[in-house]
């Protein structure tokens, strides 16, 4: 059942009017996480004019455009240039000020990630990362516009952190939450309306993972740790395996980095196998960080749900989401696997 | 702000240079590694900045009104650090530290280890990125700092420079002066040969900077392009200087082999008699 201690949207296991649960929530409120970051950025540019926001012609897709028009003074076109966009910000955070740079996570920090390495992580500069459309959700764009890298790319930097929200609302709070960190922040955004799975009154917290999901009664069988809107197909599947008989816990684990080591050892130490659940290449994704803290603190069996080693395509997101096997099946599928495992 | 300089201070600042000199070669042969015709190419230009037209606090490095310096050829730092000790940032001695473990002069700029720099800077053609960011931020506020950026030519090669030309062009960045140090080599031969540059002047002004081409070693012909690129209102100013690798050293000057390669010890103590002699 739903963690009600952390108030999330308890509509979000509704079905459509038809009864029929989908991966995209048919009966359940949907809006983009860049949409999220939008209005965050808005509402922290209001009471911090030390917020300035750079784009690379993208301001419409990244919501970028709501802080343009109501502060064209502190917003930045500098055309397609990613590379450019990086450094300039830089130069600008040396300065006082707290650049948030917006484009599609494949340009920033794919395009740019050694201006973002040597001008914003090694000058240690707080400079804001905004990488919009990330993941196979982006669809019918293709496998050129689908960023399955960017978490690796992004977490491997020293001293950046690394945020991946599940819903709008969360979007919104973590963009407001960097805008008062000194910290370089990459935030990973996705293209498409996905549920809303929190509520305002959700506590947030930079570096703090929560258990959404738990048994009634009893320990959890299995520990599910997902990032990202996907984290929703991950509550869709406990509440299957629920039926099943199964007990899960899920983990909405936002901050990929820097990673709430103590919650992830404390959900192994209760199920001893964990499923990581990912819109990401699986080398090098959130799952890699989770095996990463595992291996040396505390051993566990893993799975991985994510994209194995492949380029995407175009495709509607359901018809990928089936195709690389990070839909709702695959979960329940790899939960099956890792309780066969264990036994 | 004199708009000629005197005699006299003509012949302090050759006198600066000359010895700023000198501590490069001392400390790059002393380090064993490093990048020797850039840096003492550059002597005149960074003497000129740093004793003559920069407004710092040496004894209060991290003035918040001072202007910016921003090496983006990190690679040429000898000159940057031997110009920063000689004007009073840290003590001459350390400057034998160069590249040495737990050092604040890293082999490349690193401003975690010596903050008083204004960039980490290295890997080529986002030094003027960073400088348009703060000529921008400048703008935002007073406006009244001056931005230098400092590049090599051979880093025009890089795409992310005319990037930051266009960008300097739009945001009309009157507070940002470009100085290019053109000594026409780079580390596998001269510039036209590995990528040609052709008329440099051209080029710029095709992006629609105030331009201007200058001998990199005449402090009057400095001056003159420093104060028109501080005159001009309309936008960035970009100062081409035409400089002599290894300038100073007869038998270094203008072979690109010490682009990246540091004197032997007899190689030193030759250079610094020659330099010893130099007559003003």
């Amino acid at each position: 059942m739903l963690n009600q201690k952390l108030k999330l949207n308890a509509k979000i296991f509704n079905t459509d009017p038809e009864g029929k649960v989908t991966s995209y929530g048919a009966g359940v409120e949907k809006i983009s996480t860049r949409q999220g970051f939008g209005d965050g950025l808005l509402k922290a540019g209001a009471s911090d004019e030390k917020i300035v926001v750079l784009s690379a012609d993208l301001s419409e897709s990244t919501k970028a455009n709501l802080f343009a028009e109501r502060f064209p003074d502190r917003f930045i076109e500098v055309g397609v240039a990613e590379q450019n966009m990086a450094g300039v910000a830089s130069g600008i955070a040396s300065m006082g000020k707290i650049p948030f740079i917006a484009s599609y996570a494949i340009f920033n920090p794919g395009r740019n990630w050694e201006q973002i390495r040597t001008t914003i992580c090694y000058n240690n500069q707080p400079v804001k990362i905004i990488g919009s459309h990330a993941g196979l959700s982006v669809g019918p764009d293709g496998g050129s516009h689908q960023a399955l890298e960017d978490i690796a790319l992004s977490r491997v930097l020293p001293n950046m952190v690394v945020i991946s929200p599940c819903d709008s609302i969360e979007a919104k709070k973590a963009t407001i939450a960097c805008s008062k960190t000194k910290d370089p922040t990459y935030i990973r955004l996705a293209r498409n309306d996905t549920p809303i799975i929190t509520t305002e009154e959700t506590p947030f917290e930079i570096g703090k993972a929560q258990i959404f999901f738990a048994p009634e009664i009893g320990l959890a069988h299995v520990g599910i740790i997902a990032t990202g809107p996907i984290l929703y197909k991950a509550l869709m599947a406990a509440k299957d395996l629920e039926k099943m008989g199964i007990k899960v816990k899920v983990m909405n684990l936002s901050t990929i980095k820097p990673l709430d080591e103590k919650a992830i050892i404390a959900l192994a130490k209760e199920t001893k196998a964990i499923v990581t659940v990912e819109d990401h290449q699986i080398a090098g994704g959130m799952g890699s960080a989770c095996a990463e803290c595992l291996a040396q603190n505390y051993p566990t069996l893993i799975e991985f749900v994510g994209v194995h080693d492949k380029f995407g395509q175009s495709g509607t997101p359901l018809e990928l989401e089936n195709k690389y096997d990070i839909d709702i099946a695959s979960i329940i599928k790899k939960v099956g696997d890792i309780l066969k495992r264990k036994i | 702000m004199t708009h000629n300089l005197s005699d006299s201070k003509i012949l302090n600042l050759k006198k600066i240079a000359n010895n700023i000199r000198k501590s490069i070669i001392e400390m790059l042969t002393e380090a064993g590694s490093g990048h020797t015709a850039g840096a003492l190419g550059m002597a005149d230009i960074f003497t000129f900045i740093y004793f003559h037209s920069l407004r710092h606090d040496p004894q209060n490095p991290l003035w918040v009104n001072r202007d910016r310096v921003v090496l983006s050829n990190g690679h040429i730092c000898p000159v940057l650090y031997a110009t920063m000790a000689h004007a009073g940032y840290f003590p001459k001695e350390e400057l034998q530290t160069l590249r040495k473990f737990g050092s604040r002069l890293q082999g490349h700029p690193d401003r975690n280890f010596m903050p008083w720099m204004e960039t980490s800077s290295g890997p080529l053609g986002s030094g003027l990125s960073q400088a348009v960011g703060m000529a921008i931020a400048d703008k935002m506020e007073t406006g009244q700092k001056t931005i230098y950026a400092i590049l090599s030519d051979g880093e025009l090669d890089e795409g992310n420079i005319w990037e930051a030309i266009m960008l300097a062009n739009k945001e009309k960045l009157s507070n940002l002066i470009i100085i290019i140090d053109r000594n026409n080599i780079q580390i596998s031969g001269n510039t036209e040969k590995i990528m040609p540059l052709y008329d440099l002047k051209d080029k710029f002004k095709s992006f629609h900077l105030f331009t201007e081409e200058i001998d990199g070693h005449n402090f009057e012909e400095i001056n003159g392009a420093i104060l028109k690129a501080k005159i001009n209102k309309a936008g960035p100013s970009v100062i081409i200087a035409n400089t002599i690798p290894g300038k100073g050293v007869k038998a270094w000057e203008n072979d690109y082999h010490w682009h990246g390669k540091v004197p032997t010890k007899e190689e030193m103590e030759l250079a610094l008699v020659e330099l010893g002699n130099s007559s003003f």
